[in-house]
């Protein structure tokens, strides 16, 4: 047995406080509330509303992701896949890209004007929603099936393969070899429909109050699924698999099964959020779904600390803020201004954020708010190689 | 095939008289070159307490794993309850009634005790993906009978209520074993395997441990499989013994039968041992 943590054996570290339910509802109410009133002290069409719906929809991307890597402790490289098969849904269903459909007058479905008579599917964002959850989780199982029988860093490197596949079909997709014409590669599906919700007004690209709102209503979504499954009996399964395969299997725990089901719930949130930035960019574009934006969503989880529901939505904002305005907008031009160089920082962008996980890492590798199992398995090995390697299955 | 287990197949079946809920016959295990399992056959009946023993590397804890199916055997057939399980997925074994504990203690450590046993009843608890998103009524209830089968469990044992929350990681030694047993009884097994459970226990404890496996085969009517190094253990809960070694069977029978076989004592001991016998 491993030793055993002294508490304040290391520097006393902050990590999330082990909230009661009650408590954790408190503050999962105050932060919803402070959420959707903070558009009223913003200028509704300005940059940082845009930010904030931006940063909105990647806690979503995030928090989905921490059902994969951060319950079930499985590291995929490739969630990217599901943020661009949903978007491709949203561009299938909500744009101009089959022309042909409906004899070139197009199909439309429960959405007003002027989308209803244009060509190509036009569907309410409501069911396109329905779509890319689907189809995100049909992949995720079509992709987890053959994955989720390796173990540890081969789960990394197949997700990864499967990323940049699905990033190569995005690029080459206009024109394949049978299939013919599936994305609209570089130049993008555009114009894509803004979302149409029942009894509000069409959404506006000059008031994203709305949008915020939207994406905020995910997040909620999200959260709450996250708690719930976290506390459940998948949600110990996970733990259980995450620390020890093989005791987990031979207590009941069925593997492929329960690791699907995190793969699965994890991609949904991916395809939803997917969809949603395509309405709201406007655009179905191939170089969206790169393999840097994989890192970029892990990067947040990280940072907030894996598994720790609040930390992730903390690492989700600080980094979205990062990548959105702190770097384009405060630091941008700062190379030329201080030390006279010629280079703008955004390009720097990925390079930054791989100089902030390396500082984590030495600083802080539990995260900003870190979860208490997830610390402990960090300092004490729990869960780690040793137990991995030691139970190779046969 | 040597000459001890001959005379049990003159008897026609492969071990100890009742009705046996669990057979192995004829199982064989290989290791690219290296034969852990030789052609094994070997029963537990209902109700029974019976070991495996065998010098260390005697391939015990291999045909454990070939029982409960963390290894396909190379060849032979095991039957638990009637039903061929051969090579089956372990949660698939584990849930049909077939439970076991590690002989290198394998809790959940960032759980607590309650958790671990918990896990333990994930095989027969229901609630799926959105019933564990909606919290139904049912998943509701169902949480909250195994939070007490879990603190039943726990008491079955003997731990204190009072260590039910502690992390497994910080229990003591011995508390983390009972609680190894209750993740296993927690599924309401038919057969319990135990390797090695008095490992690293003191004689008070061990003792307790061979009083609590009668208690368990006699009020809960499990069966149980030992493996153990302890004689003391063996000799004194042991219905029926099988000896291994090499990863052959070369003795079975009961406690005084096996003690007696020159074959188990040049085994243990040598062949110098087993000629002064």
């Amino acid at each position: 047995m491993s030793t055993v943590a002294v508490p304040g054996k290391q520097r006393a570290r902050f990590r999330m406080p082990e909230l009661s339910p009650r408590q954790n509802l408190a503050l999962t109410v105050a932060f919803i509330v402070a959420a959707a009133l903070l558009p009223f002290l913003l200028d509704e069409g300005g940059r940082i509303m845009d930010n904030l719906v931006l940063g909105a929809a990647y806690v979503v991307m995030a928090l989905g992701l921490n059902i994969i890597v951060g319950f079930a402790g499985l590291l995929d490289l490739g969630y990217v896949a599901f943020f661009a098969i949903g978007a491709y849904m949203m561009g299938y269903f909500g744009s101009g890209f089959w022309a042909d459909a409906g004899n070139g007058e197009g199909v439309s479905l429960l959405v007003g004007e002027p989308a209803a008579s244009l060509p190509g599917f036009h569907f309410n964002f409501l069911v396109i929603i329905v779509i890319a959850v689907i189809a995100t989780t049909i992949a995720g199982m079509i992709i987890g099936l053959p994955t989720l029988r390796l173990r540890g860093d081969y789960i990394a490197i197949v997700t990864l393969a499967f990323g940049e596949i699905i990033g190569r079909i995005a690029i080459n997709g206009d024109d394949l070899p049978v299939l013919g014409k599936v994305t609209a590669g570089r130049q993008g599906i555009t114009p894509v429909d803004k979302i149409d919700l029942p009894f509000t007004d069409r959404f506006q690209s000059l008031n994203l109050r709305p949008w915020y709102w939207f994406a905020l209503a995910m997040v909620v979504l999200v959260l709450f699924v996250n708690f719930r499954l976290r506390d459940s009996r998948l949600g110990r399964a996970w733990i259980a698999l995450r620390e020890d395969e093989v005791a987990a299997s031979s207590m009941g725990v069925p593997l492929v099964r329960t690791k699907l089901l995190a793969y699965g719930t994890g991609a949904a949130f991916g395809g939803m959020s997917g969809a949603f930035l395509a309405s709201y960019l406007n655009t179905v574009n191939a170089d969206q779904f790169q393999f840097s934006f994989s890192i970029f969503i892990l990067a947040m989880i990280i940072l907030g600390g894996l598994g720790s529901i609040w930390g992730v939505v903390l690492g989700a904002i600080v980094l979205s803020a990062i990548n959105n305005y702190v770097i384009p907008e405060v630091l941008n031009q700062k190379p030329k201004e201080w030390f006279n160089l010629d280079f703008e920082l955004s390009q720097l962008s990925f390079g930054i954020f791989g100089f902030l996980l390396v500082i984590m890492m030495v600083l802080r590798p539990e995260g900003l708010l870190p979860e208490r199992r997830r610390q402990m398995e960090l300092e004490e090995g729990i869960g780690s190689d040793e137990a991995v390697y030691e139970s190779r299955m046969s | 095939m040597s000459g001890g287990a001959v005379s049990v197949e003159e008897r026609g079946e492969g071990g100890p008289p009742g009705t046996p809920v669990l057979e192995a016959s004829a199982v064989t295990k290989q290791f690219g070159g290296l034969t852990a399992v030789n052609d094994v056959t070997f029963s537990i009946p209902e109700r029974s307490i019976v070991s495996i023993i065998g010098p260390n590397g005697a391939g015990k804890t291999t045909f454990f794993n070939i029982l409960t199916g963390l290894y396909k055997p190379t060849l032979g057939r095991v039957t638990f309850d009637g039903k061929d399980i051969t090579g089956g997925r372990p949660d698939k074994i584990m849930k049909q009634g077939l439970a076991r504990t590690f002989q290198n203690i394998r809790l959940f450590g960032t759980m607590s005790a309650r958790e671990n046993v918990m896990v333990g009843q994930h095989s027969r608890m229901k609630a799926g993906l959105f019933g564990s998103i909606l919290h139904t009524p049912g998943v509701g209830r169902e949480e909250k009978r195994a939070r007490e089968k879990a603190a039943e469990e726990l008491e079955y044992v003997g731990l204190k209520p009072n260590t039910h929350d502690q992390l497994a990681i910080n229990l003591s030694y011995g508390d983390q074993r009972r609680v190894e047993i209750a993740r296993a009884l927690a599924s309401d097994p038919k057969v319990l395997l135990l390797d090695e459970p008095t490992a690293g226990m003191n004689p008070q404890e061990s003792d307790s441990l061979t009083a609590f496996m009668r208690r368990l085969r006699d009020e809960r009517g499990v069966s149980i499989l030992l493996i153990e190094h302890d004689m003391k253990v063996i000799m004194g809960v042991s219905e029926h013994i099988t000896v291994l070694d090499h990863g052959e069977k070369i003795a079975d029978g009961g406690p005084e039968e096996v003690r007696n076989n020159p074959q188990v004592i040049e085994a243990y001991l040598g062949k110098q041992a087993a000629e002064g016998h």
